[in-house]
């Protein structure tokens, strides 16, 4: 399921005219099918749901009041989504501006080849595990433990399902940065879930670490 | 023809990219020769595709209850 491609398209171009025209539920209905998108992008950066949510508000009513400087050749994800990104970052600034370290983006990828810390050999977590808060909210503590640079990357191209090249576009940065910082990201977070949510994935089979060295 | 050998350090610098299908045939076929013998590095491309494809579901990031509704009457308290 892509959050980036809504079942329910509508007419977008038809309802972006609305909107323009002075049609205020019409620009609800716009942005309906995007509403998690918005919220999983703010997560991405902000990493707490209260925060995520009011970033997302803001960055709607952003894309409310420029929505006449949207140019079709674009797409209206990748508008949201940019907009989204920044009202995220502008507002982690905010926090963090009494701070001597920068949170800008400043942090450097991690040079050479990534190791992974463990090759326990788990059973699949099948996808209907994600039924369940608790499954949930292991893989959000492990996309959170990520740092902002790998949660990014990762979020944009494996939940959001953006291309490379949109990656590119929206964080700024080179085609070759974002498939090194996607690589490290994803087997950073496999990492992370090696011990399952309760050191046991499977029912009745405990982790147990496997390092060969 | 035989496959040339790839090392474990080799082949987890392009798991992501054996993921992606962004590969080429040739190390592809490397790798997978490498899998084939080598249980390590089959454990971390599996569990890796299964991250990719658990965080890949819609449902990770489960809005808060009520979202929907606040950003409707955010929008409709607009002047």
């Amino acid at each position: 399921m892509s959050m980036t491609q809504p079942q329910w398209r509508g007419n977008e171009t038809e309802l972006i005219k609305s909107v323009c025209g002075g049609d205020r539920e019409a620009f609800y209905e716009l942005i309906r099918p995007y509403e998690r998108m918005i919220y999983a992008t703010a997560m991405s950066v902000v990493k707490n749901s209260a925060d995520a949510e009011e970033v997302a508000q803001e960055a709607v009513l952003k894309a409310l009041s420029n929505l006449a400087g949207f140019r079709a050749e674009s797409k209206f994800s990748t508008w949201l989504i940019q907009i989204t990104y920044n009202e995220a970052k502008m507002k982690l600034r905010k926090a963090h501006a009494h701070l001597y370290e920068s949170i800008d983006d400043q942090q450097q990828s991690k040079e050479g080849d990534f190791w992974p810390r463990d090759f326990a050999d788990w059973q699949p977590i099948p996808s209907e595990l994600l039924e369940q808060n608790e499954i949930r909210q292991a893989l959000q503590d492990a996309i959170n433990s990520l740092g902002r640079i790998y949660r990014e990357v990762l979020v944009l191209r494996d939940v959001q399902h953006l291309s490379i090249k949109e990656t590119t576009i929206i964080l700024g940065i080179s085609e070759a940065t974002v498939k090194t910082r996607h690589h490290r990201a994803r087997l950073l977070l496999r990492d992370c879930l090696a011990p399952g949510f309760d050191g046991c994935w499977v029912k009745g089979q405990a982790y147990r670490r496997v390092r060969p060295w | 023809m035989a496959t040339i050998e790839i090392s474990c350090v080799e082949v987890w610098r392009e798991i992501s990219n054996y993921l992606d299908e962004d590969i080429s045939p040739a190390v592809r076929e490397r790798m997978e020769a490498h899998f084939k013998v080598c249980g390590h590095c089959t454990a971390v491309l599996d569990g890796t595709r299964n991250v990719v494809g658990l965080v890949g579901d819609g449902r990770v990031f489960q809005m808060p209850e009520g979202f929907s509704k606040r950003l409707h009457e955010r929008l409709q308290k607009l002047p």
